[in-house]
């Protein structure tokens, strides 16, 4: 009998999966406000797995900042935007063979290399907190820290800008 | 048997393949850009793995800061899209064509 954190992580790995495979070909509805709502599952699913991880913190900035925010977001210009739903234009079968072959092909290949690597565990594994995250960020990772608030302030400008209705 | 590193490994690329499928069949301009999201949230769970399996938190930092950019870059991308949907009226990729050969 498997222990119980094994089968939560094939419940969460079979989840995620599932769900990304929703969001990406739906085969019952092509509108795009049900890839988001499966979109949003599937980060919920991999926050699970970030906590079978033991990566804490990240679990919870996952669930509060992408699915809290960024997906709310995408959300907001979709209902925004009022599409229909996305009509059949002429589905070209080629191009979708092709790039299913093509990816089919990278998923082998990403596979064949993680199988062949035969990566192991090395050394104690670590406890992904918030105490000791919080002191890697501010004593090696200052820098990028600093640098990130700048690049939030950029964003934000940037999107005030492209959003003004004609520009003086 | 207990998950290991080559699990996570290959839930991560078969989430990234996903992803890319979907980047190249769909033709809304909305739910490629999910795709990529989706993209973006199997690298951050190569990285956590990896951070858990070497007893290192800098792949964790990382995925931080991954979120990050990521959380700043949609916003960008989605002030782009509606600033070209109220041009073209249109969100479709294949009308899209001003730069095609």
């Amino acid at each position: 009998m498997p222990a119980f954190t094994d089968l939560l992580f094939y419940a969460f790995a079979g989840l995620a999966l599932l769900f990304g495979f929703l969001c990406v070909a739906n085969p019952f509805s092509r509108s795009p406000v049900t890839s988001a709502m499966f979109l949003v599952l599937t980060i919920v699913a991999l926050a699970g797995l970030f906590i079978l991880l033991h990566a804490f913190f990240l679990a919870a900035v996952q669930v509060l900042v992408y699915a809290g925010a960024v997906m709310v977001l995408f959300l907001f210009v979709i209902m925004l935007l009022d599409l229909k739903e996305e009509e059949r234009r002429k589905m070209r079968k080629f191009t979708i063979a092709a790039g299913g072959l093509a990816v089919a092909a990278i998923a082998g290949i990403l596979i064949r290399a993680v199988v062949a690597a035969r990566p192991v565990a090395t050394g104690a594994l670590v406890e992904g907190e918030a105490k000791a995250l919080g002191k890697l960020l501010f004593t090696q990772y200052l820098l990028p820290f600093e640098v990130m608030s700048l690049l939030l302030l950029v964003g934000m400008v940037g999107v005030i800008l492209l959003s003004k209705k004609e520009l003086k | 048997m207990s998950p290991g590193l080559n699990h996570y490994l290959i839930v991560s690329a078969l989430l990234f393949c996903l992803g890319l499928f979907g980047v190249l069949a769909r033709r809304n301009l909305l739910v490629i850009y999910m795709c990529l999201e989706l993209m973006l949230n199997a690298a951050n769970l190569a990285l956590v793995a990896f951070s858990r399996f070497n007893a290192n938190l800098n792949g964790q930092v990382i995925v931080f800061f991954v979120i990050t950019v990521a959380a700043a870059e949609v916003a960008v991308g989605l002030a782009l899209i509606v600033a070209l949907y109220r041009k073209r009226r249109t969100a479709h990729v294949e009308d899209l064509t001003s730069l095609r050969f």
